[in-house]
């Protein structure tokens, strides 16, 4: 007996000890207060913002769709910056607060949430270093993407870890964004300057010169090889040592370290000679300074179009699952003396200290973000007329952790923070990891548009995760539901809320109330209140818990669920 | 509880549902059909990890390139492979092995990429595995499990529809012959008909005013055709029950042996391409017991493969390719291993109207120059295979054999129109019977 006491006691301090380790894994930076510039007043920027797509939409004649609900608004905030669908107790908050401008109010305070900085980060790092595993020890995602949401958490300046990436020195530990640059260390230890020179123009500029490595650009005049070259001549010095990332200016024979291109078929002997430079725009270049810094600086100069416009669009990307010119990394020449809306937002973000913030904040409280997703067309071609024009917010299918965070979040009627329990984090850290291997990563093509597959919508009906998400238990939000709702339309109304976000049809109500209708419990208590009467109904073979079940697993395999609306 | 649905079950299902996906007839099982009247299907036996050439298909014993391994004699004539395929050395007569396979890339991931598509890897677009273009190039709509398949799946790579979309992704199945994952409800039928009769209120809700906007997600498309596979017979082609004990023991009772055998299986079926996978060649120590290793698994497995598909008279028209992301280096490292070594390996194919008994390219028997490797990577003229044979090239023979247009456009997510192989067939690598017909002049 003493023996299993001290077994079970010992059982007890293990379990504590993995909970404590599980948690410390999903929280382990301590969090500041974030430093979100809440002042800043956006009403002007947002106004040109809209006049432009009001614009462009009376020049193509097209009508645009009218203004989706505050909570369908809600949920493409919650989905966009945390990654899912908002809490049940989110949303009667959000109902609760009367007060003006609540939408403008709920994004500052959603991008003072933690869940928006480790969100943003993880979605921010697959544009700078890809999924890929990356060399050994020496590449640390993990160290880049806390890095990356301490950044979003003081709303640094996207110029300053623009340049802290290109020019980052020391270890990937110590200094994160040096993971930007070991990344590209090859199995001989030298550095794959193509990777970064393409990596840099593809995410900072939003152009894909990659195939301008081997030739000039096909389809692109603008873009020649020695463009290529010369871009990834900055990246020549810069290698990996036991110190971590260093520049390494001279050789062994204290020669200038320069970047030579071996040609196809020639010796090392004939080896070409590149020396750094940009293709367009020279006067930015600083004089002085490593290859690197050089190089950071005329990326990020404040007259540079493209930096701004990349950045706005990928955002654009994030906030809609759809970047307004596709694909996110291939934007066209900007031209002198026009300006699209992109420019307006890159202009708006650079006047206000180039916060992802700002770019967050006009994006949500734009009308295009406002539209609803149903159409008036009435065939193919006008639907497609009205998604070109972004007169319709598009649908786009969710991104595979924002399937199963929703379906995570729904399963709780509390929302699921840095402040919910050990035990609810833990879950939500093992149930992420286990539905992703199977549901699959969209990998660097997170913003490329794709429809469901076999496989995915076969772990939706039939996989553990919904399954025991659904269910009908003393702590699950369909088990709460049940219990606390005080009539069957509110267990329908709360069931979607929690799901989906919104209420019910009338349809949709009494279809629902009347699966519940059919119930033992309510077949013993119509039987109760009228015990003389001959049954009428078919007899139930279900319970009301196996039927609130029923209804959650309906909402998580409806197409509504898993996708952006 | 019996959570089995019937295929008959769920007809009355979509019907009530008001589902309009128009289900296949169940009758005609593609294995009834033979030789070339019956479409082609391709077996992609992977071996992952960069297979060493010097160990299995082009030993070169006794030379300073060629460790400890020896050759045997074939059923071919004047092909001789290593002896740690012994099973397979009978079945060579059936074979063609290309020795004088090159490539660029000696990392596994971009090894992997370029020799599974053709192309060499690059940031801004994905290209289709050949395995994804010969399903999404051959549909049958009699068949209502994957037309792709990967079984014993892992490596660097895993077959995918690459801008085709990914719908054309492998369906992956881990462990094959030992069922499968989430295609059983958790419930009744009873209580599944009436959850997507439920499903069915809500989509139709969602649909509203977003009819085309809902068509184009293909959401219902997706989850009918999930119903329909989760019902349908084909699905015993991944369980290995009623095959006979000795078939198994053939076969080998391994993740590899297993995925042979439901390969044929699923060949047999009517399923367009299938992968199966070994992992474990990446031999930097120890690369002679690595490759005595790894050979056990694979003999076994492939040789019955060859057998039986002969024996069923489905050689004709399942192509056979068994493959590497690169080869080994010729010189062996302090640690007893060979490291990656993409400059030449070698592949061997089987079957749908491939040449068989042949042998195409030679290799050097001397170790290559210190500097020649780097210099290969440039492409640099530093000797190589005699009569290269490049993999785009083989994949344009491999499409054209199976009635692929090689050169067909696709126009692509990032609007360039690609093709689905940069090169044009090769009838050198065919029956003269079957590049008469299929390689144009």
């Amino acid at each position: 007996m003493r023996a299993i006491v001290v077994l079970f006691a010992v059982s007890v301090v293990i379990l504590a000890l993995k909970v404590v380790e599980v948690a410390g894994r999903i929280d382990h930076r301590p969090a500041p207060p974030a430093a979100i510039a809440a002042e800043q007043q956006l009403a002007d920027a947002v106004s040109r913002l809209n006049a432009e797509f009001q614009k462009q939409w009376q020049a193509e004649n097209v009508q645009p769709a009218a203004f989706a609900d505050d909570l369908t608004v809600l949920r493409r905030l919650s989905q966009a910056l945390f990654g899912t669908v908002p809490s049940l107790e989110d949303i009667r908050r959000f109902e609760a607060d009367e007060q003006p401008d609540r939408i403008d109010r709920w994004v500052v305070d959603m991008l003072r949430d933690s869940r928006y900085s480790d969100y943003f980060a993880e979605r921010l790092a697959r544009s700078l270093v890809g999924v890929e595993g990356g060399p050994f020890i020496i590449f640390r995602r993990d160290r880049m993407t806390a890095w990356l949401a301490d950044q979003l958490r003081k709303d640094a300046s996207w110029c300053d870890m623009t340049k802290e990436l290109i020019a980052a020195e020391g270890l990937w530990t110590d200094s994160p964004a040096a993971n930007f640059i070991t990344i590209a260390r090859q199995d001989d230890e030298t550095i794959n300057v193509n990777k970064l020179a393409g990596r840099s123009v593809r995410t900072f500029l939003g152009q894909r010169i990659d195939c301008a490595q081997c030739h000039d650009h096909p389809f692109d005049q603008q873009w020649k090889q020695h463009h290529f070259e010369g871009l990834a001549a900055f990246f020549c010095q810069a290698g990996v040592t036991f110190g971590g990332v260093t520049d390494r200016r001279l050789d062994d024979k204290k020669q200038k370290v320069v970047y030579r291109v071996v040609d196809p078929g020639k010796e090392e002997s004939e080896a070409r000679i590149i020396p750094e430079a940009v293709p367009f725009n020279s006067e930015w270049l600083p004089a002085e300074g490593g290859l690197r810094h050089r190089l950071a600086e005329w990326i990020t100069h404040k007259d540079n179009r493209r930096y701004e416009r990349a950045i706005a669009n990928r955002v654009w990307g994030f906030m809609f699952g759809k970047p307004l010119h596709e694909p996110v990394d291939d934007l066209p020449h900007p031209v002198d003396g026009e300006q699209d809306a992109l420019d307006i937002l890159g202009q708006e973000f650079r006047a206000r200290g180039d916060r992802l913030s700002v770019l967050i904040r006009m994006i949500a409280l734009s009308d295009t973000f406002r539209l609803s997703s149903e159409s008036s067309a009435t065939d193919e071609s006008d639907y497609q007329t009205q998604v070109d024009a972004w007169c319709t917010f598009p649908l786009v299918r969710l991104r595979p952790e924002q399937v199963i965070g929703s379906l995570f979040q729904a399963a709780h009627i509390r929302t699921i923070d840095q402040n919910s329990n050990l035990i609810a984090r833990a879950q939500k850290f093992g149930n992420e990891n286990d539905f992703l291997n199977e549901y699959g990563d969209m990998g660097d093509d997170e913003l490329l548009q794709q429809v469901g597959t076999i496989p995915q919508a076969l772990l939706r009906m039939n996989g553990r995760f919904s399954s025991e998400l659904s269910k009908a238990e003393l702590l699950t939000a369909a088990g709460q539901i049940l219990d606390f709702s005080p009539n069957d339309e509110a267990v329908v109304e709360n069931s979607y809320l929690t799901c989906l976000a919104r209420r019910p049809s009338d349809k949709e109500k009494d279809y629902f109330v009347a699966m519940l209708d059919k119930t033992y419990e309510a077949a013993a208590k119509k039987r109760e209140a009228s015990p003389g009467t001959p049954e009428m109904d078919p007899k139930p073979d279900r319970s009301r818990a196996e039927v609130v079940q029923d209804i959650f697993w309906m909402l998580f395999n409806s197409p509504e669920f898993s996708w952006n609306h | 509880m019996n959570t089995e649905i019937s295929r008959r079950r769920i007809l009355q299902m979509l019907s009530v549902c008001g589902l309009t996906l128009a289900l296949p007839g169940m009758s005609a099982r593609a294995a009834s059909r033979r030789r070339e009247e019956r479409p082609k299907s391709l077996i992609t036996l992977w071996m992952n990890g960069g297979m060493s050439q010097l160990e299995t298909w082009d030993p070169h014993p006794g030379t300073p390139t060629g460790g400890e391994v020896k050759e045997i004699s074939t059923s071919a004539k004047d092909m001789r492979i290593s002896e740690m395929l012994p099973q397979l050395a009978e079945q060579m007569h059936l074979c063609t092995l290309i020795r004088s396979l090159t490539s660029k890339e000696g990392d596994h991931e971009r090894g992997s990429a370029f020799v599974k598509t053709g192309y060499r890897p690059e940031p801004t677009l994905k290209y289709p595995t050949l395995g994804a273009i010969a399903a999404h190039e051959l549909p049958d709509p009699k068949i209502e499990i994957p037309q792709h398949v990967a079984l014993a799946t892992g490596g660097f790579v895993t077959p995918e529809g690459g801008y085709l979309g990914n719908e054309w992704d492998a369906f992956r199945v881990f462990s094959p012959g030992d069922g499968l994952s989430n295609l059983k409800s958790f419930v009744s039928k009873e209580r599944q008909i009436d959850r997507l009769k439920g499903l069915s209120v809500v989509s139709k809700q969602f649909e509203s005013n977003r009819q085309f906007g809902a068509t184009r997600t293909l959401h219902q498309n997706t989850l009918d055709r999930a119903l329909t596979m989760m019902s349908s017979e084909q699905l015993k082609a991944f369980e290995l029950a009623a095959e006979p004990a000795t078939v198994k023991k053939a076969y080998g009772d391994t993740s590899f042996g297993k995925g042979c055998l439901v390969a044929r299986r699923l060949v047999e079926v009517g399923v367009r391409s299938i992968e199966v996978n070994l992992s474990g060649f990446d031999t930097h120590v120890s690369n002679h017991e690595g490759h005595i290793t790894q050979t056990k698994i694979l003999d076994p497995a492939i040789a019955t493969l060859l057998k039986e598909l002969k024996e069923r008279d489905l050689l004709d028209s399942t192509i056979v390719l068994c493959m590497s992301e690169f080869g080994r280096t010729p010189s062996i490292n302090p640690a007893g291993g060979r490291d990656h070594w993409p400059n030449w390996f070698s592949c061997m194919i089987a079957g749908g109207g491939f040449r068989e008994g042949t042998v195409i390219g030679a290799t050097p028997s001397d170790l290559p120059k210190p500097s020649s490797n780097m210099k290969m990577m440039a492409g640099g003229k530093t000797g190589g295979p005699e009569d290269p044979i490049q993999v785009p090239e083989l994949y344009a023979t491999i499409m054209a054999a199976m009635g692929i247009d090689a050169r067909k456009e696709i126009m692509t997510p990032i609007g360039r129109p690609i093709r689905f192989a940069d090169a044009t067939p090769s009838a050198r690598l065919l029956k003269d019977d079957v590049a008469a017909k299929v390689v144009k002049s």
